[in-house]
């Protein structure tokens, strides 16, 4: 994908465990668009977080980055010295966090927080970075920006820290904003608010973001394309219509069906549920590690693992259903 | 259908302390003059968001926080008059399920003492008759008889809520309280959480008590619901009657803004401004009036009281003037 702004190509993140290295990130590709939204959804334990954190290359010890590519307009991050990869983060990546009061500091007011945001990544003086956090405050459409400067984080409501967060992150002027699970901490008449902003965000600066959530509706509201991951693997990707109206995976189709819906058709106690639980990293089943809990389980997915295949235009399963003779996919 | 439990004009006020000497300096209504009364067998569902006090209702309801006035009987009980030995005596007739399955249950004990301590605890049945009914308790929850003696880290999170239910189960309650039980959890596990309370509910004639925030989830499982704000009830009515047709200003809003899992559903959200305010310093009149979008002068001096309307209670002076949104 040449005009990508940012390429995952076979990506694995290990730990080292008990019985050698455990893989929660296994060969993931993916790519995100300029201007484009993309969802990266799964479970917990899925790997989408780790994912997010490999992508800064900000992996914890003592886990670490096995094999792929990350390429940032062509560059690929795993090959930079730490100082250039310093200049990435922040700078031509932004990233928001789930929960903005530990992600804030809170002996420091978010006017001097915004303002040093600026200033690491440009030379500008305290007069102009402060000037620059006004301008992003009110571009977040936090009221009464230049009063707010000096507030404290604990004195903001969840929502106005998460708007904060949100004008650090695009202090720098990124390109691409990376937010892992931006509004799961919040009320829902105050998700809906966040939504909105970072959807008008979108059209105003045309940024792209990567957003990593467990919420398939926030996707459904919010996201272009899916990516869909399942015990450290990506099992579906394709443009959200496709995704929500005729999803391939067994698994994603086993997810949609048992999110409870607003006006759904199921009620009391019909729910279809996906049995089972989620595996471990360190003990995956052979073959492919849905198998256990599929619903549409063949003899080969016990005992070999499935490659992407193409199941439509721009839609992509990891699923022996799609082998055949339809032409394998890239896996973007 | 009878009446299980009747609460009326509940409130419970916190106080609030400031300073070098923790002087008190007011206080803070969490739960504010709440009437409601569920009947037996049914889902009675709290829905509201952080901070509107559900959860403090929930648990002044049974008395593990105090409640300031007002009254519940159970079953015609007087709850609020029990000595501290007959509250705890009544208490296996109301058990709890809570959110976090993780927090909830002790890491030292086997599955076997934990289900098997509140049956000792009330001295429900002889000794001897304790193993057979741990093995019918974990049956109905849909766990293998081998968790008896694993300890509750060996269990993912839906199992561990399973434990949780087998517990709240082991006094053969009438009435469960459920705060949030399925809001830690994963989606394709969540379903088999939801599946099995109303499979519960039904099979042995449970009363639940049911607090979410999650409004599809409530939807899924509520005969009735009563929606929350600032400590008071808003609206309280049918499930399928209020998700059809919210009266209530903040109601319609709150339905509208739930994100749904259709990216062509081309729904109209309703952005309500600001956030709900603070207990500490409730706005005058109707406590929603802030961020109405429907408010008028009257709104911020007169506070509307919870009335009949034409259907089912509603706290608002103008109900029924905004539209419900596209739903499904």
């Amino acid at each position: 994908m040449p005009d990508a702004l940012l390429a995952v190509d076979g990506l694995s993140v290990a730990f080292p465990g008990a019985g050698g290295d455990v893989e929660v990130v296994r060969r993931l590709s993916f790519s995100v668009a300029p201007g484009e939204f993309v969802g990266l959804v799964g479970e917990s334990g899925c790997g989408k977080s780790i994912t997010a954190l490999a992508l800064l290359r900000l992996v914890p010890e003592p886990g670490r980055i096995t094999a792929g590519r990350i390429l940032l307009e062509g560059e690929d991050l795993l090959e930079l010295a730490e100082p250039e990869m310093r200049r990435v983060r922040g700078r031509r990546i932004g990233m928001i966090f789930q929960e903005p009061m530990s992600a804030l500091n809170p002996v420091l007011s978010v006017g001097f927080q915004i303002a040093e945001a600026v200033r690491v990544h440009h030379a500008v003086s305290r007069r102009e970075a402060r000037e620059e956090a006004v301008r992003l405050l009110d571009l977040v459409a936090i009221a009464a920006p230049r009063q707010r400067l000096k507030d404290y984080p604990h004195q903001l409501s969840g929502g106005q820290r998460q708007r904060v967060m949100i004008a650090i992150a695009l202090a720098a002027k990124p390109d691409l904003v990376i937010a892992d699970e931006p509004t799961t901490a919040l009320d829902v008449t105050v998700q809906a608010q966040i939504l909105e902003l970072l959807e008008g965000l979108r059209q105003q600066l045309g940024l792209a973001v990567l957003l990593i959530t467990h919420d398939l509706a926030v996707v459904a509201e919010t996201c272009d394309r899916v990516v869909v991951m399942y015990a450290g693997q990506g099992v579906e990707e394709a443009p959200v219509e496709p995704l929500f109206a005729a999803p391939a995976h067994p698994y994603t189709r086993g997810l949609l069906a048992a999110v409870p819906t607003l006006g759904g058709a199921a009620r009391g106690g019909d729910l279809p549920a996906i049995p089972g639980q989620v595996p471990e990293p360190a003990s995956l089943p052979a073959g492919c590690a849905f198998h256990p809990r599929c619903a549409d389980v063949m003899d080969e997915c016990r005992q070999r693992q499935p490659e992407i295949y193409r199941v439509a235009e721009r839609q992509t399963a990891r699923c022996f259903l799609y082998e055949g003779p339809r032409p394998e996919a890239s896996g973007s | 259908m009878s009446t299980i439990l009747e609460v009326e004009a509940l409130s419970k006020e916190f106080p609030v302390r400031r300073g070098l000497l923790q002087r008190q300096r007011g206080s803070v209504r969490a739960v504010d003059r709440v009437s409601l009364r569920l009947e037996e067998g049914e889902c009675f569902a709290l829905v509201g968001e952080s901070g509107s006090g559900k959860t403090t209702l929930a648990r002044s309801i049974i008395r593990l926080v105090e409640p300031s006035s007002g009254s519940v009987r159970f079953r015609g009980r007087e709850l609020l008059e029990l000595s501290p030995r007959e509250l705890r005596r009544q208490r296996r007739d109301f058990q709890m399920i809570f959110q976090d399955p993780y927090g909830s249950l002790n890491p030292r004990m086997t599955v076997r003492k934990i289900v098997a301590e509140p049956i000792e605890v009330h001295r429900l049945i002889p000794r001897a008759e304790i193993p057979g009914r741990l093995r019918e308790l974990l049956g109905l929850v849909g766990m293998p008889e081998d968790a008896l003696d694993r300890y509750p880290h060996e269990f993912s999170g839906g199992q561990r809520q399973r434990i949780g239910i087998a517990r709240a189960l082991a006094t053969e309650p009438s009435l469960l309280l459920a705060d949030e039980p399925v809001s830690a959890l994963d989606v394709s596990v969540q379903a088999q959480i939801i599946n099995l309370l109303v499979d519960l509910q039904r099979r042995l004639g449970l009363t639940l008590l049911l607090i979410a925030h999650d409004l599809a989830v409530v939807e899924q499982i509520a005969d009735r619901v009563a929606v929350m704000y600032l400590g008071r009830l808003v609206e309280v009515g049918n499930a399928s009657e209020i998700f059809a047709r919210p009266r209530h200003p903040y109601t319609v809003s709150l339905l509208s803004a739930v994100p749904v899992p259709d990216p062509t559903s081309g729904r109209q959200r309703i952005l309500l401004p600001g956030e709900p305010p603070s207990p500490m310093d409730p706005p005058s009149g109707c406590a929603f009036h802030p961020r109405c979008p429907i408010v008028r002068q009257r709104c911020s001096t007169d506070e509307p009281a919870l009335e009949e309307r034409a259907g089912w209670p509603v706290g608002c002076h103008y109900p029924d003037e905004m539209s419900a949104p596209l739903i499904g």
